[in-house]
């Protein structure tokens, strides 16, 4: 039996779409059964005490919660996150909420019995409430208290082989798309990056020492499953940069509706017959697709990789051989300075076992960033601040055609001494040979 | 010039306990504005060996991290 009295969460659970407070009440009344007989570490009331105080804030416009602490396993400066609650006389079960974020593994696979193990130690030790996943993309456990996060760790590192996450001013935890395991557009074994990258920079991941919080994400192709462009500091996108392969046997077949357009999505409805001249060759961005006397031919020269032709005639059309990724930096949600997509920073790089030049630009981008940017600031708002072309100069980036965005907004050049031949000093009496006074 | 650590710590110390009347809590940067001709990472080091000495403490907000001296300012057991 629900110890509060919660009508206006009730309501939320009358809309057409699966409702979180529906599955706190379950949890609450497995709690309560407790059918496995757990000597819950936490108190049982939890999630209903969760509820309560959530019904209290929707009562009053106002939050119950208490922001931040020195919370953390020993050693760590992420991955926990504190929360306490300022009624906790009313709602003793969640006087301590701390959150605890943990690694993903790559591509989000899982093995039954880590999430058994998982569940088991969060009905133990937590509230039993998770967030599968947050927006970084870690497992979110929800809700326990101070004297459990040792407890915690110990259990998740020593006996589930998995790591704390990311959070505060930390590189957050790398998240990536399942990549070759799965899919045939992958351009470089995402997974494979994103662990070894997780695995080296290890000590940014538990140890803040960066303005504010830095997002790595990897996308193996340009139709971005993990959204890297939107959501990260640093993407890293799969590209290629011979040409798109085409078996114009399989093109013709697609024209002659013998193989179903999008590999068959869309087709809830009658979309009529496909026309590759309106759903593809105009729908390709930097036009450079021409279908006549039934041949279809790429200008790759101009092709922008969006795959958005690759999408539509999968079976016809394939990405490159020689294939590697691009790198854009300063993605960013829009808390201080508004929403940014990431610049394109490294428009091609061959991706090797250790990712050495990957590697020496990231390094080189947080030593600038680390110096550079103020508290609190992204790093696409430092780019903001002190430019793009600064970003290029401290990692030792030629500047291409690539990276401008727009014409200039000023009609100057400001050369550096180094960049003028001779420099600033020059013979007049040379000068003078070629000038009059 | 590397750092020497007993020197940054007591370095480090004694700017925490110049602040105390105002502030607990830094933000990495205030650390390495003490050492400028030192990189980032070498002051995190020193910073690091404090928080394993226990010296120092993180707080984080969930979004933003701090270094604080240990037991200085409001801590967990504080906000209960």
């Amino acid at each position: 039996m629900a110890k509060h009295k919660t009508p206006l969460l009730d309501q939320l659970e009358s809309g057409p779409w699966p409702s979180f407070v529906s599955d706190i009440k379950q949890e609450v009344a497995h709690r309560y059964a407790n059918p496995k007989g757990i000597d819950f570490q936490i108190p049982a009331e939890c999630p209903d005490d969760l509820l309560g105080v959530l019904e209290l804030s929707y009562v009053e416009g106002e939050t119950h919660w208490k922001h931040g602490g020195i919370v953390g396993v020993f050693g760590y400066g992420g991955g926990v996150i504190g929360r306490y609650c300022d009624q906790p006389e009313k709602f003793p079960g969640v006087a301590h909420f701390h959150t605890v974020r943990l690694n993903q593994p790559s591509g989000m696979y899982y093995k039954t019995d880590f999430l058994r193990q998982l569940c088991d130690l969060w009905e133990l030790r937590g509230s039993g409430l998770t967030n599968m996943h947050g927006a970084t993309g870690d497992i979110v456990l929800l809700g326990t208290s101070t004297p459990q996060l040792e407890e915690i760790f110990w259990e998740v590192t020593h006996n589930m082989n998995n790591d704390l996450g990311g959070s505060g001013s930390n590189l957050r935890t790398p998240a990536c798309c399942l990549g070759e395991s799965r899919c045939e557009y992958a351009c470089y074994d995402s997974q494979e990056m994103c662990y070894n990258l997780t695995n080296e920079y290890q000590d940014e991941l538990h140890r803040p020492a960066f303005p504010y919080k830095f997002k790595f994400k990897f996308d193996g192709c340009s139709l971005g499953c993990v959204a890297a462009i939107a959501r990260s500091d640093m993407s890293f996108i799969g590209t290629w940069r011979d040409e798109i392969r085409v078996d114009q046997k399989a093109v013709a077949a697609y024209v002659g509706g013998e193989f179903a357009p999008n590999a068959g999505a869309y087709s809830g409805r009658d979309w009529g017959k496909f026309d590759i001249q309106k759903e593809v060759v105009e729908r390709c961005p930097s036009q450079c697709i021409r279908f006549e006397g039934g041949k279809l031919e790429i200008n790759n020269k101009e092709c922008v990789r969006c795959m958005h032709c690759i999408c539509v005639m999968p079976r016809a059309l394939k990405i490159g051989n020689d294939r590697g990724v691009s790198i854009l930096v300063g993605a960013k949600a829009p808390i201080l300075d508004g929403p940014q997509m990431g610049s394109l920073a490294i428009p091609f790089i061959k991706v090797d076992d250790d990712y050495a030049g990957v590697k020496e630009f990231i390094e080189a981008t947080w030593d600038w960033w680390m110096e550079e940017g103020k508290n609190r600031e992204r790093i696409g708002e430092t780019l903001k601040r002190l430019g793009f072309a600064k970003l290029l100069e401290v990692t030792g980036t030629k500047a291409d055609p690539r990276h401008v965005k727009e014409p200039r907004h000023n009609p100057y050049i400001f050369w550096k001494e180094d960049e003028v031949e001779g420099g600033w000093q020059r013979e007049i009496s040379d000068y003078r040979s070629r000038h009059q006074k | 010039m590397a750092l020497v650590y007993e020197e940054a710590k007591a370095k480090i110390i004694e700017f925490c306990n110049s602040k105390a009347k105002t502030k607990s809590k830094f933000y990495f940067n205030d650390f390495t504005a003490l050492f400028p001709d030192e990189k980032g990472r070498d002051v995190k080091k020193i910073l690091t060996g404090m928080i394993n000495e226990e010296v120092l403490v993180f707080w984080s907000s969930g979004s933003t991290s701090m270094y604080g001296l240990s037991g200085a300012g409001k801590h967990a057991d504080g906000e209960d």
